[in-house]
């Protein structure tokens, strides 16, 4: 037990570069896995958190820009959103490694974005905003037109009209799928470090330690288990945060009126 | 490829082009596209039918069936998908080793694994250890194709599951009046009815197995991703008459607009074949469509 305790302090934050600095390389404990692995959660959630929370803004965006009038606003929303949500991800991440790469030889102040911190989370970002925006535009597109014809009675018009009428229900009707986007763009933290950006020190995610041990015990049966437990306990936490965004958005409504979140697991990238 | 490639330091920037693009390691990166389409062609059929019987199973009658084929549905949830690829791919490989071990070394008793060794008989290896070099990749790639159908069965089982359960009970019900069995009522009401239901999930799925086709390279195949950082890197003039800088990010441009090309023209597709299936259907779509024609 206290074994195990000196193995939590050597290598909780080991993903960070807090602690021991050479991996264990024999005699695998159990205690081990699920420690290194929780450590390179930390990566998960920080890629996960950051993408869409910046990301969001950037969603509402591109929803108001693809459902605009003018040709000039609608069509680069339209690019945007075909390119990023047509092509792979881990392409993406590919292209925008070596793009970044080359930027750097020619412009040394480019190099933080070589970084996964920097790079990878940038290109997260914009994917996320794609997803989310194309979501957030469907939601836009089924406002109920009986709520925009009240606002308008009321003499609501522009920014007022769209703070206080438009986007809380667009938020409203897309807060399901919005909670299956967060939920896979959070999987989707694990290909970070399988496509060209570097794990500096081998400070990995969560797949990439799991994969580490694979490697090392030719055992897959315990360390990808381990990232399924961790990533099912980090689903349920996003269910349930949503959940309670969802109440408080739905809060005007009767009960039986309020939008449920149905699982949809085809939303990979 | 063409006679003027044999000195390419004295030719015109199109000229070395079309003899650089059209060196040998680039017609097996042109190959490893068709590995692509062929992983395509074989897993999307693959994968439907697993989801099928996974579908069946989880509306069948007999109880364990149905936990069986829930339980498949539900593996792939809460999951990062990469994550599974490459268990998949391991476990299955040993599966096959160690069942063949079994079989085939009934008399050899050191356990299979040995601390962390994963140790069988030489004749249970898989490919055996003298087989020649393509047998090798091509039972890898039988492994990837096996481990994407699992992994999109069971997508596509979740998929079919809400179809068949989207199809109008009074539907089912008719059919029972009508005196047809479970099985009749089954294949021919429920199935026929399902797929318009079914469509746009599969569809989507279809655009997720194209775009997941680049994760071919985690499990250790040779396919575009793989030949793009190998031509791309830097090439100096002592290992190849075509020497250039790192062109990586170029050729991952190329596999973008290749990418966004197929999901463009997907889509275009499977938007026809919507309205094909909608025709006749008791849909708020089929009924648009009536109204139009009339």
């Amino acid at each position: 037990m206290s074994t195990c305790l000196q193995t939590i302090q050597d290598y909780a934050l080991r993903s960070i570069g807090i602690g021991e600095r050479l991996l264990p390389r024999e005699g695998f404990t159990l205690c081990e896995q699920f420690t290194l692995i929780g450590s390179g959660m930390i990566w998960n959630v920080y890629f996960g958190v950051m993408a869409l929370s910046i990301g969001f803004f950037l969603a509402t965006g591109l929803a108001v820009a693809k459902g605009a009038q003018s040709r000039w606003i609608r069509k680069p929303a339209e690019w945007f959103i075909f390119v990023f949500r047509g092509s792979p991800l881990f392409i993406q991440f590919f292209f925008a490694y070596f793009l970044f790469l080359s930027l750097k030889s020619s412009y040394p102040a480019f190099g933080a974005f070589t970084a996964a911190w920097l790079g990878a989370l940038i290109v997260l970002f914009l994917n996320t905003a794609a997803y989310s925006g194309e979501i957030f535009y469907g939601a836009l597109r089924s406002i109920p037109k009986g709520d925009i014809e009240a606002a308008d009675a009321y003499g609501m018009t522009g920014w007022p009209r769209f703070k206080r009428i438009i986007w809380p229900t667009m938020l409203r009707l897309a807060w399901p799928a919005y909670t299956n986007e967060a939920i896979f763009l959070f999987h989707a933290t694990t290909l970070v470090f399988f496509s060209g950006f570097p794990a500096w020190q081998q400070r990995g995610d969560a797949l990439y330690y799991a994969s580490y041990f694979a490697d090392k015990t030719f055992n897959p049966f315990i360390p990808y288990p381990i990232l399924a437990v961790y990533f099912i306990l980090v689903t349920l936490i996003i269910v349930g945060v949503f959940a309670l965004i969802g109440k408080r958005l739905n809060r005007h409504l009767p009960a039986e009126r309020h939008l449920r979140t149905r699982f949809r697991p085809n939303l990979m990238r | 490829m063409f006679s003027y490639c044999s000195d390419p330091d004295t030719l015109g920037t199109a000229a070395w082009f079309s003899c650089y693009l059209t060196t040998g390691v680039h017609m097996s990166f042109y190959l490893a596209f068709l590995k692509v389409l062929l992983l395509l062609a074989i897993t999307a059929p693959v994968a439907l039918g697993f989801g099928f019987l996974g579908a069946m199973a989880a509306r069948s009658r007999i109880a364990p069936l149905r936990w069986l084929g829930k339980i498949y549905i539900a593996i792939v949830r809460g999951v990062p998908d990469i994550a599974f690829f490459l268990f998949f791919v391991i476990a299955l490989d040993q599966a096959i080793e160690y069942v063949r071990h079994r079989v085939l070394c009934p008399d050899w008793d050191q356990p299979v694994r040995q601390g962390s060794d994963f140790v069988v008989c030489q004749a249970a290896k898989m490919p055996l250890g003298n087989a020649p070099q393509y047998i090798h990749e091509a039972y890898g790639f039988f492994l990837a194709v096996f481990t994407f159908a699992i992994v999109f069965g069971a997508f596509a089982a979740n998929v079919l599951y809400g179809g068949m359960r989207a199809v109008p009970n009074a539907q089912l019900e008719t059919a029972e009046a009508y005196g047809m069995t479970h099985r009749q009522t089954f294949w021919r009401i429920l199935v026929p009815q399902m797929w318009v239901f079914a469509l746009p999930g599969l569809s989507n799925l279809w655009m997720v197995l194209i775009k997941a086709t680049p994760l071919l390279f985690l499990l250790g195949i040779e396919d575009v991703v793989y030949w793009a950082r190998e031509l791309g890197g830097t090439k100096t003039s002592k290992f190849t008459d075509y020497p250039h800088g790192d062109w990586r990010m170029w050729y991952f441009l190329f596999l973008l607009i290749f990418y966004l090309g197929f999901t463009r023209i997907s889509e275009l597709v499977l938007e026809r074949l919507m309205k094909r299936l909608t025709r006749g259907q008791a849909t708020a779509g089929g009924e648009a469509q009536r109204k139009a024609a009339a």
